[in-house]
């Protein structure tokens, strides 16, 4: 009501009580249950999962930098599960039906918002790939399916079919697409956990890893040393760095993956659009902005500087798509520091470190594995070491056996 | 536009050019555990530091080594990799420094 409004207008303070989502800083304490370094999306899901399905509460998130500063907030927030391969399938598969609950559990809005994603093909042997994702999809409850030539135009009426030469063949259309606010999913997490007792830590750097005899018995940071009974690493982009504090490597290269924003403009595009063979994908969120983005940068680097050379490309490639954007200015760039693995697929599980567990090999797949991830690395916490059947594919020593899980379906991975 | 500079073919514009891979030593594939071969594959120097690595300039089809900074991106030197492979070669070109 105005006159209300009106009333509030005139009050000397705020006239509500004010609860703030986190807790304000407190002192590191002696032990904790379980260390987690990385207040990230994937480290706070599993301090969350630790407290609510496990009981677990003496939990201690170490943040470096603020909560979800890192690849949390450096991502696209695609969700999606039409990979290829069976595990990467049935895991992105869990992921997605954890997200579209994750407002309603946390009482806080991710905007968690469903779009359905095209991928277009333009060539006969990208059809065939297609064909078999949507079967491997439908398999394990995904809703993909291709669609041909005629139905992507009338489902994109703005979109140029013959893309820089590249005719349309079909598209690979999956109504379980969708998109949220990557911090909103980060702050949720760290709202619900810090209300069961969880810790969060910003601004407290991991600098050591103290190992006895084959287990962790603590870790050292910037604020002293805390001891601890396990210790579970999710760093993105710098899995490889922390991992040797731990005195093990890991089979990882970091690569820059960049992406950019336009200015807002009126809704136009539903769904998130990839196309295979110009690299780059598209889709426009709540606010109206187009975001740009594509595959890694050509070469390995431990930064986040955009380059001219890939923004061309990408915008090149965007145009082509969607002839009218020549027209719009771009508003922001950015890129995130993305660990990626040979296969395309995540580094879960134990490591050689008896009580470090691993959440890695992020590459360009972290954000939508989200909540999964947090459930699958608190059971594993929490079970002491026993490798939850979701997760046991993508375990550190599959590159030894030659096990690895080729999961082409993978932004950066050429179709 | 960054430059780098090909022992070759002078300063070149960066997208002229392909990544090779960092230069690491292979073991003997006829006498390699499956775990050695494994581990010359999968794993290698991914310190953040100055790394030693291949590229091509890919319109000559011509490949050299690079000593770059992962980090900052700066490149140290680009030299013939008849350097690193045959000692009793030619000497090296000049340490040359990509523009900033």
């Amino acid at each position: 009501m105005p006159f209300s409004l009106l009333k509030f207008g005139l009050y000397k303070d705020y006239p509500f009580e004010q609860i703030a989502d986190l807790p304000g800083p407190t002192d590191l304490k002696q032990y904790y249950d379980v260390v987690i370094i990385g207040g990230g999306g994937h480290g706070i899901a599993t301090a969350y999962y630790l407290a609510k399905y496990h009981g677990i509460t003496n939990v201690a998130v170490l943040e470096k930098s603020y909560l979800g500063g890192g690849n949390t907030a450096r991502n696209t927030a695609v969700i999606r599960s039409n990979y290829l391969t069976s595990a990467g399938v049935r895991f992105y598969t869990e992921s997605v039906k954890l997200f579209e609950r994750l407002s309603n559990e946390f009482d806080f809005n991710i905007m968690y918002s469903r779009r359905g994603q095209l991928t277009l093909a333009h060539t006969d042997t990208t059809v065939r790939a297609f064909r078999q994702r949507a079967e491997v999809n439908k398999h394990f409850g995904g809703r993909t399916e291709l669609i041909d030539r005629q139905a992507v135009g009338e489902l994109l009426p703005s979109l140029n079919l013959d893309p820089a030469g590249l005719p349309i063949l079909a598209g690979l259309w999956h109504l379980d697409g969708a998109t949220a606010r990557h911090d909103a999913v980060a702050w949720g997490y760290a709202k619900g956990a810090t209300q069961c007792g969880v810790e969060l830590h910003q601004l407290t750097e991991v600098t050591g890893i103290d190992i006895e005899a084959g287990r962790v018995t603590g870790v050292q940071t910037n604020r002293g040393r805390v001891a601890c009974g396990c210790v579970v690493q999710a760093v993105s982009g710098l899995s490889a760095e922390v991992s040797r504090m731990a005195g093990f490597p890991l089979p990882i290269v970091a690569y820059p993956l960049q992406a950019m924003v336009t200015q807002p403009v009126k809704p136009f595009l539903d769904p998130h659009v990839s196309s295979s063979a110009l690299h780059c994908y598209v889709h426009q969120t709540s606010r109206g902005e187009i975001v740009i983005g594509g595959g890694s940068d050509p070469y390995p680097l431990y930064g986040t500087r955009s380059t001219l050379e890939l923004k061309e490309g990408l915008i090149g490639s965007a145009v082509e798509m969607f002839p009218f954007m020549s027209e719009m200015r771009l508003m922001r760039q950015w890129a995130g520091i993305t660990d990626m693995t040979s296969d395309y697929s995540p580094i879960m599980g134990l490591s050689p470190v008896e009580n470090y567990y691993l959440d890695a090999g992020w590459g360009t797949w972290g954000f939508k594995a989200t909540p999964i991830c947090g459930v699958t690395m608190a059971e594993l916490v929490a079970s002491g070491g026993k490798v939850p059947d979701l997760i046991s594919p993508f375990s550190l020593d599959r590159f030894d056996a030659f096990r690895q899980v080729n999961e082409m379906g993978a932004t950066a991975a050429s179709h | 536009m960054k430059i780098l500079t090909c022992p070759l073919n002078g300063p070149r514009n960066i997208a002229e050019f392909t990544y090779g891979g960092q230069v690491k030593p292979m073991p003997n594939p006829t006498e390699a555990t499956d775990q050695e071969w494994a581990h010359y594959v999968f794993y290698g120097d991914n310190h953040i530091g100055v790394v030693r690595e291949w590229w091509m300039h890919t319109p000559s089809g011509y490949w050299f080594i690079v000593e770059r900074h992962n980090q900052t991106d700066e490149v140290m030197r680009t030299y013939d990799p008849a350097e690193l492979f045959d000692p009793g070669s030619s000497p090296a070109t000049e340490p040359v420094q990509a523009d900033p």
